[in-house]
């Protein structure tokens, strides 16, 4: 069984890389949206996990996008970001239901899992445009890129969600 | 002792995530002065062939057009070719000729960034080495970057950073080619004096101040133009002749004499001094 959950995290890793590089940074939609579907590991990953390699599985996968994409090191940062405030963010969403030793992702509401999901997409995009446009004098710009580009990616990564539903861990 | 030791535990996690984070952001910082990191780019090994063979699948969707594209350059250059009036061999020994051509692939492109690299398919086996300027059949399209056995990264115009001498055609005032992050199709020519007579639809070609890109690339045509605030200088926009969202085949020339250029500056700017 554990043997089991590692492939199926190292494979969902692989994957969500590839389809990322390969698929949705070509995408282009009106000319700048690419959705950054790879959050959805940061998302899937689960819950009473070691929150240090947790941390260290973001970096990792922040850098194997940047690598593809010539983005120097934004994705990581934005990565590294959203996984070390993930709990914070599962406390505000879920409440104190979220200490318990039973408590599943699958369990919760519809509504609670959009809302974690929305917010774990808008720091990132948030944390990723600031630095990729890196000036204050454009945050129109970045405000802009933010909410089409986070708008497309929650749209992709609810589609995907429902496709590959997480199984009852 | 045992007081730091506790918080360090207490805190490993932010900690790491401080650590993490100051790395990432050095990586950043660090290639936003003038040369990307050298790992951090799409030419290396491993990016570089995955990206390559998902090209060579992608690349048979667009032959047609592709195809159609190089024959209207062929028919071009035939014209210019026949129209020749003496062909003269010797003219055409590889030793006299200022610049070299290479072509190359795209395998990565990218226009949604304020950054803008290509990933192209040649590399230092092929002799390209860094500062060589890329154009395509219709224009213009960056400066190469990074360099690795196999591949290359390429500036492209579109990114914040390039900045391209041009000039107007048919005359001698020139400027220099920006990007201000907003359109994939516009860029800006800044720095051409009040006094040039300017009209919409004049096309823009690269300038011979660069020791890059050989005179007279075309570039693109004006889209409009303003004072800038100093109401001494004009800021242009140029409507770009490539589409930059649809590039397969690329050129990459190679000036001779760069380095003689070079250094030559390099030398008059230090007795300056």
């Amino acid at each position: 069984m554990i043997s089991n959950y590692y492939i199926l995290n190292v494979l969902r890793f692989i994957l969500l890389v590839l389809v990322q590089v390969l698929v949705f940074n070509r995408l282009n939609f009106f000319g700048f949206i690419n959705p950054m579907v790879y959050i959805l590991f940061l998302y899937w990953y689960p819950i009473k996990e070691n929150r240090a390699a947790f941390i260290g599985l973001g970096f990792l996968l922040g850098l194997a996008i940047d690598f593809f994409s010539d983005t120097m090191a934004i994705h990581t940062a934005s990565t590294i970001t959203i996984a070390y405030i993930r709990p914070a963010i599962m406390r505000f969403v879920f409440g104190v239901n979220f200490e318990f030793q039973s408590f599943k992702l699958s369990n919760t509401t519809q509504v609670q899992q959009i809302t974690f999901l929305t917010l774990l997409i808008l720091v990132h995009h948030l944390v990723f445009f600031t630095l990729e446009i890196f000036s204050l004098a454009n945050f129109l710009l970045v405000l802009k890129k933010v909410l089409a580009t986070g708008a497309a990616t929650l749209i992709l990564c609810l589609l995907f969600g429902s496709l590959f539903s997480v199984r009852k861990e | 002792m045992q007081q730091i030791i506790n918080f360090i535990i207490r805190y490993k996690n932010f900690l790491l995530y401080i650590l993490l984070m100051i790395i990432s952001l050095g990586f950043t910082i660090q290639s936003h002065s003038y040369h990307q990191s050298r790992f951090f780019n799409s030419s290396n090994w491993v990016t570089g062939n995955i990206l390559r063979t998902s090209n060579n699948v992608t690349t048979y969707f667009g032959l047609d057009q592709e195809n159609q594209r190089l024959m209207e350059e062929n028919e071009r250059l035939r014209y210019l070719l026949f129209n020749k009036s003496s062909l003269d061999t010797v003219a055409l020994d590889s030793v006299q000729q200022t610049y070299t051509v290479t072509t190359g692939k795209v395998i990565k492109n990218s226009y949604a960034h304020p950054r803008n690299y290509i990933t192209i398919n040649q590399g230092e086996k092929d002799s390209v080495k860094p500062d060589m300027g890329v154009i395509t059949s219709k224009g213009i399209l960056g400066i190469v970057e990074n360099v690795s056995n196999n591949f290359a990264t390429v500036q492209s115009i579109l990114n914040e950073k390039s900045n391209i001498n041009a000039k107007i055609k048919n005359t001698d005032h020139f400027g220099s080619l920006v990007w201000d992050m907003k359109r994939f199709d516009v860029v800006q020519l800044v720095d051409i004096p009040r006094l040039v007579p300017l009209t919409i639809g004049d096309t823009i070609v690269t300038g011979g101040m660069s020791s890059i890109f050989p005179e007279g690339i075309p570039i693109g045509t004006i889209r409009k133009f303003d004072l800038n605030s100093s109401q001494s200088f004009y800021s242009i926009d140029v409507t770009l002749f490539n589409d930059m969202t649809n590039i397969k085949n690329v050129y990459i020339v190679n000036n001779r004499y760069r380095e003689e250029i070079l250094e030559l500056q390099n030398q008059t700017e230090a007795d300056d001094k």
